[in-house]
Formats: C-alpha cells, sequence, structure tokens
C-alpha cells in the first residue's frame, strides 16, 4: 500500500465542488489527497516525493461516468472490462458505473459479486456494477435490492429498458426506498416509441424514417415524477434529451423532490443533422434531437438543472452497426471522448470548466455517495491532468474500446488526457 | 366454566369485527374464554349452553385450524354444527352471497360462521339473516376471534396487556389479522408497532394509531411481543418483495433478530407458518414460541364467543 508519494505541481487546480480554479498542486500518499493548493509546490514537498511538473495544465477529481456497458458477463466480443477500462484511463475516466444489461443479467448477487470481482483482477479503473430494477431487466418484477446492495450494488437501473407498468414501478420505488436504494431510470414509453428510429420531425419525414416524439420520454417522466412525489424516494432520470424533459426535472425539484438527472455527452454536442445520410454511428436511444433541444440541453448544463454527464458507451461491433439505419442497433462508444467533447461546450463559451467538470465528478458522487471526484485532502488520489487546448484528431483505430462506434470519428477535438491516476497509481500516462 | 349471569351482559348479536367493541366486551369475552380455557383439559370436555342449536361453519375459503376450532368449539358446548363445504356447494353453480344466505337462513340456524375472501361480505351476509354471525376472516378486513385469541394468550403470560410493546411483523397490507389485533391491543392499552418494507403496507398506517417500522431490527427493540404474520407465497415472487431468501434475511424471525426485543419478548404466529420465511424453525418452536398454545387458547375464545352470542339467540 505504501507508495512513494506523487505531487502533482504548477497545475491550473479545478476544484467542481467549489467552482473554483487556483494556480498550485495537489501532494498524493498512499492512494489519497494529502495537500492541495498553493501550497504544494516543488519546494514545499523537497524530495520525498515523485514530482510531476504538470506546466499549467489543468488538474481535476477523475471523472465518474454513471452509464457504461463493459461487456461483462456475456459480450465479450463487443467489451471486456479490461478493454472498457482502458478507454476509461485513457478517456479520464476513473470510476464506471457497469449497466446491468448483461447475460445474465446483473439481477443476482452471484453476479454483482462476478463483476466486482472481474474488476477487482482486470480493471485499471474504479468499475462498480449497478443492479437490475426488475428481475431478468423484465419490468415485472421487483430485483433484491437488499441483497444486491449489500453484494455491492451501488445503484438500481434496468439500463437500456424503461419500465413500463406504474404499478411495478410504483412498488420498485416503493421497497427501493426502504433500503434508501437509488433508483437510476431511462425514461422512454415504449408504445409512443412505437417503431421509431429517430426524432420525429421533418428530418425523419425526409429520411422515410419512422419518429420518435419528444413526447416519448416526457410521458414517462411525467409519471415517474407523480410517482416520486407519492413514494418520496431518491430518483435520477438516467438519460434526457429533450427540453420538454427538462420542464418535468424542474418543475419536480421546484416541488422539492429528491431528482436528479443526466444525459449523454452526445446530446450535449451532436443533434439529429450528424445523421446525415443514414449513418447508423449515430443511432441512439433515446435518439439525437432537434438542436432546440440539444441547446437547451445545453443551458440546463450551465444553470445547474441538467446534473449530470455520461458517456451512455455503448460498444456494438460492426456486424450490428453496419446495417440499414432502421435495423441497426442503438448506442455509441464514448469513455474516451467524453471529456475532450464536452470540452467543445467550453470552448464555446456555452459552460464554465468547473460547471462541466462538476457534471462528470461531484455531482455524480454525490448521486451516488461516493468519496471520490473531490479535489478535497482526504478524498482517493483519483485525479487527471490534461491541456483544454491541445488539439487533436480523434482516431476511431486507436481507441482502447473493442468496439470502435464512436460518432466522433475523425472529429477535431481538444483536451486529449495526458495522466490518469486512480488511488494514486499511474493507469494511463 | 363461568357462570354466564355473572358476566357482563355481551351486547351484541353478532361478532363482526373487533372495531365497534368496547373495552368492557372485550375484557368480558377475554374472561369468559379464559374461564371456558380448563374445560378443554378435562376428560369431559362437553357442556350443554347450546344443546338443541345449530351452527352453520360457512368458509368460502380454505381453512383447516379455524373451521376445526369454531367446530370443537360448538361440539364441546352441545351444539349440533354442520361444515358447509364451498368446494361442492351452490356456489360453485354460481349462486351469490345473499341467495346462499337467504337459503340457509331458511333452515333456522342459530349461528352462522363465516370466512369470506372479500372484506365486508360477513357484514353483508349478517344483515340478511335472523341468527348470530361470527366473522372468521373477511378478505383483509377482520378476523376478530384471531385478535381475541392472540391478546388471551399474551395476557396469561404477561398479566396484562397495557402498557406492553406488541410488534406486528410482515405483510399487514393484506392481514386482516393485523387489523383486527391493530384495534384489539391498541383499545387495550397496548402500545403497537408495526414492521414490514413499504410496499406490505397500507396507504395511511400512520393514522392507525401505531408506530411504524421499515427496518425490522429498529421495530424490534424492547418489544415484549413479536406478533408474526404469514406471508402469501404468491406475493413474494417479485410482486410485493422480491424472493424468498431476500425476505427472509431482512424479515424473517430468527435469533439473532429475536435478540434485539426485550430479553423475556415472546414470539406468536398465527399459523400456518412459511418456515425459514417469515420465521426460522428455531424460534417457532423455541422456548420463547406461544404458537401451540395460541392454537389451544383459540377453542376457548370460540367457546366463549358462542356463549356470549347465546344469549342472543332466537326464541331465547
Amino acid at each position: 500500500m505504501s507508495h512513494v508519494p506523487i505531487a502533482l505541481i504548477n497545475a491550473r487546480l479545478v476544484d467542481p465542488a467549489a467552482g473554483s480554479e487556483t494556480k498550485g498542486g495537489v501532494l498524493v500518499v498512499d492512494g489519497m489527497i494529502a495537500a492541495v493548493g498553493a501550497s504544494v509546490t516543488r519546494d514545499q514537498i523537497g524530495s520525498g516525493a515523485t514530482i510531476v511538473d504538470c506546466g499549467g495544465d489543468v488538474v481535476s477529481p477523475g471523472l465518474i461516468d454513471m452509464r457504461v456497458f463493459v461487456g461483462e458477463p456475456g459480450a465479450e466480443f463487443r467489451e471486456t472490462i479490461a478493454t472498457a477500462s482502458a478507454a476509461a484511463a485513457a478517456g479520464g475516466v476513473t470510476t464506471i458505473i457497469a449497466l446491468p444489461d448483461t447475460h445474465p443479467p446483473i439481477d443476482d448477487p452471484a453476479v454483482v459479486d462476478f463483476l466486482r470481482r472481474r474488476a477487482r483482477d482486470t480493471a485499471r479503473v474504479r468499475v462498480l456494477p449497478s443492479a437490475a430494477l426488475t428481475k431478468g431487466l423484465g419490468g415485472k418484477e421487483i430485483a433484491e435490492y437488499g441483497l444486491l446492495k449489500e453484494a455491492g450494488a451501488i445503484a438500481f437501473t434496468d439500463g437500456f429498458h424503461s419500465i413500463r407498468n406504474s404499478q411495478v414501478m410504483r412498488r420498485a420505488m416503493t421497497y427501493a426506498r426502504d433500503f434508501d436504494a437509488l433508483v437510476m431510470h431511462y425514461a422512454e414509453d415504449a408504445d409512443l416509441a412505437g417503431s421509431g428510429v429517430m426524432n420525429a420531425g421533418e428530418l425523419a419525414s425526409r429520411l422515410g424514417l419512422g419518429g420518435i416524439p419528444v413526447e416519448a420520454e416526457a410521458v414517462t417522466l411525467d409519471r415517474d415524477m407523480r410517482l416520486v412525489n407519492m413514494i418520496r424516494g431518491r430518483y435520477h432520470a438516467a438519460l434526457i434529451s429533450t427540453r420538454m424533459s427538462l420542464d418535468v426535472i424542474a418543475r419536480a425539484r421546484a416541488a422539492g423532490l429528491p431528482v436528479t438527472c443526466g444525459a449523454s455527452i452526445n446530446h450535449l454536442t451532436l443533434n439529429e443533422n450528424d445523421i446525415g445520410h443514414y449513418r447508423t454511428f449515430f443511432k441512439l436511444a433515446p435518439p439525437l434531437r432537434h438542436e432546440d433541444d440539444r441547446r437547451a440541453m445545453v443551458a440546463a448544463l450551465a444553470d445547474g438543472l441538467l446534473d449530470v454527464i455520461v458517456s451512455d458507451h455503448n460498444p456494438l461491433d460492426v456486424d450490428n452497426k453496419r446495417l440499414p439505419f432502421g435495423e441497426a442497433d442503438n448506442g455509441a462508444i464514448g469513455l474516451e471522448t467524453m471529456l475532450a467533447a464536452g470540452l467543445r461546450l467550453v470552448h464555446s463559451g456555452d459552460v464554465s470548466l468547473p460547471r462541466l467538470l462538476a457534471a462528470m465528478t461531484i455531482n455524480p458522487a454525490r448521486i451516488l455517495g461516493l468519496p471520490q471526484g473531490r479535489l478535497e485532502k482526504g478524498a482517493p488520489a483519483d485525479l487527471i491532468r490534461f491541456d483544454p487546448d491541445e488539439p487533436f484528431v480523434v482516431d476511431a483505430a486507436a481507441l482502447h474500446s473493442r468496439s470502435k462506434n464512436t460518432p466522433f470519428e475523425d472529429a477535431r477535438l481538444q483536451g486529449r488526457v495526458k495522466l490518469t491516476l486512480v488511488a494514486g497509481d499511474t493507469v494511463h500516462a | 366454566m363461568t357462570d354466564i349471569s355473572a358476566t357482563p351482559p355481551f351486547p351484541h348479536r353478532h361478532l363482526l369485527g373487533i372495531a365497534g367493541l368496547s373495552r368492557l366486551d372485550i375484557e368480558t369475552l377475554l374472561d369468559m374464554a379464559e374461564a371456558a380455557a380448563p374445560l378443554s383439559r378435562q376428560v369431559n370436555k362437553k357442556k350443554d349452553t347450546l344443546r338443541g342449536r345449530t351452527q352453520i361453519n360457512l368458509f368460502f375459503e380454505a381453512s383447516t385450524r379455524t373451521q376445526s376450532s369454531f367446530e370443537l368449539a360448538g361440539k364441546r358446548l352441545g351444539a349440533d354444527v354442520m361444515n358447509m363445504s364451498v368446494a361442492t356447494s351452490s356456489v360453485k353453480k354460481g349462486e351469490t352471497l345473499i341467495d346462499t344466505a337467504v337459503t340457509l337462513n331458511a333452515m333456522r340456524p342459530d349461528i352462522i360462521i363465516v370466512r369470506h375472501h372479500q372484506s365486508g361480505a360477513v357484514d353483508l351476509l349478517a344483515r340478511k339473516v335472523d341468527c348470530s354471525v361470527v366473522n372468521a376472516g373477511d378478505g383483509s378486513h377482520e378476523h376478530p376471534t384471531q385478535a381475541l385469541l392472540d391478546a388471551l394468550t399474551i395476557r396469561r403470560h404477561k398479566k396484562r396487556i397495557e402498557g406492553l410493546v406488541v410488534a406486528i411483523c410482515g405483510d399487514v397490507l393484506h392481514s386482516r389479522v393485523a387489523r383486527s389485533n391493530m384495534i384489539l391491543l391498541s383499545a387495550l392499552g397496548a402500545r403497537v408497532r408495526v414492521i414490514a418494507p413499504s410496499t406490505l403496507l397500507p396507504a395511511g398506517i400512520e393514522q392507525m394509531g401505531v408506530e411504524v417500522y421499515r427496518d425490522m431490527r429498529k421495530g424490534l427493540a424492547g418489544a415484549d411481543i413479536v406478533m408474526m404474520l404469514r406471508l402469501q407465497l404468491e406475493r413474494m415472487n417479485g410482486a410485493f418483495v422480491p424472493s424468498l431468501r431476500e425476505y427472509a434475511r431482512f424479515y424473517g424471525l430468527d435469533n439473532d433478530k429475536l435478540a434485539l426485543a426485550s430479553p423475556d419478548a415472546l414470539v406468536m404466529h398465527p399459523g400456518p407458518m412459511n418456515r425459514g420465511v417469515e420465521i426460522d424453525s428455531s424460534v417457532a418452536d423455541g422456548p420463547r414460541s406461544l404458537i401451540v398454545e395460541q392454537v389451544e387458547m383459540g377453542v376457548a375464545v370460540r367457546m366463549a364467543v358462542l356463549e356470549a352470542l347465546s344469549r342472543h339467540l332466537p326464541n331465547n
């Protein structure tokens, strides 16, 4: 356990919890942050520590990604915990919340245990399993939240699935509340979404593709808010994409409901026009929306209504993507590009850097009850260093994920991660 | 057995629930039952209080202990007891409850004991007959003789009910036993707690005069009586609780959890038990279990009820 202390000096420290930027350094001792601030300099630290001169680069807490498909168990041809965590480390993500949509699904304490052991043995970053809200992700029977939580499940979600039956959702929320379990729900009314494959509107009509109206998200989200009002359990809207959904969340917040929400980096930086001529790497769930919705989402990030940004990392192999648009699977990888894509919003002046990072660090940490994601003495030394201005072009083939379905292929981004520490250990440099 | 004339008169023609009984009514029945208990331990268990009377046990829901308990109570008081098996009756042919009541009434019974799966059904039947009616359990509403036998069992061991902390644990939502016990024990001055996952608690339970706990370990702290409820197996599998093993882990009574209650806490269960689910065998069969005695007191309580009602029987 006892490593040589590391001092990251001469850095632009971004503290997302405080919303502040200062010059200084971070001293890491035994995997924890031992000191942070202007006092951490080469002169102060002396020779007892490995010194890393950051040359004015940003140092911030490592990112926490609340929505990642890691492929294990059952889909190792798409991703493994090892490859996902390599992608995460390269992208500055130091904590992954794994989705339960695996084969078998994570709906049994033994599978939670399996995932934790695999992560311990093969992952470079922290991998925390979420578990199913309903058995088999079937939307019918509530899962064993008590036993699953004891086994190490961090939160409960049916992942890509939305619970259609309101009585089941009510019971799930009610039972989860007794165990102080966080419910993370993907809200989509399956009947309204129907056979749609992209955002409903003019573009879908021109392309001759079935549309998913924004109401498909809002109707289920509205139902969930009424249930939260009834039950008063913790609820996280896992993935919202529209102005209409933001209005639903805003009303719930104003009423004092214990509700938080997240969005994928894709819905903050891309819109339906990116689909262009049937490009399936931009086929996502929820679908990429109109630019007005994207702008509303960015504004919500800036003003704090949107709590969390996730990669919604969903590795898919070519067989499932190189298909006619209507037949291709939904999803994109994102662990490795989430930060740089997010920095577009900083460079465009829409969002401050601390605010962007808060949505990827302290906010998920608070929602999940994790000690990391903070730049403060005593916190785990999960840290990243990056130059937000350094340009690079995304080379899909060079990405660490086993699948290469990135919507940022050949994109010009800024802000490559230069150093990633997890509990003080260098996992990417 | 007690001289009937020595006890205060029981002012009701039917026993449809604990709600509606005064504290004096309840204590009268308990005193009568206390006096009736020794009779069942004698060689000659017969009395002739109900000689010549006809008692019909009309059970729309399967029952072993309640039906046989009422049957024995009636027979020990000298009544002619008839068991109506709904499985082979006209009810199976689509007869309505009211028609069944009118038909039975025409046969001039003196007492009808009714169990029905619908809350309020016994009350409806009682309004259509001329004899006395005893509720042997209606839906999720009331099971008054169970609450009386529970109270009698507690009183015999603790010598009081006033001031005791009674924790009722399990499927309160669907339990008529829980509802009758909550009313009766509160009326006699006990502090009643209910313990269950929120999915098994009825709405508004906080307004029903009980303390509510979702965490069994907290709810058991300092309890004098731990009253477990049966969980219907069909409610286990993901509908109200996720699984047997999860329920047993968090809401099953084992020695570990029982150690959190009072050092002299006693354990009850209305039966039939799901061993290893809501109650561990080591507790059910252990020295603090009153479960078998509850069954014995069941006969005594039902004799007392029949006796009390007999003073209102027609032609008396």
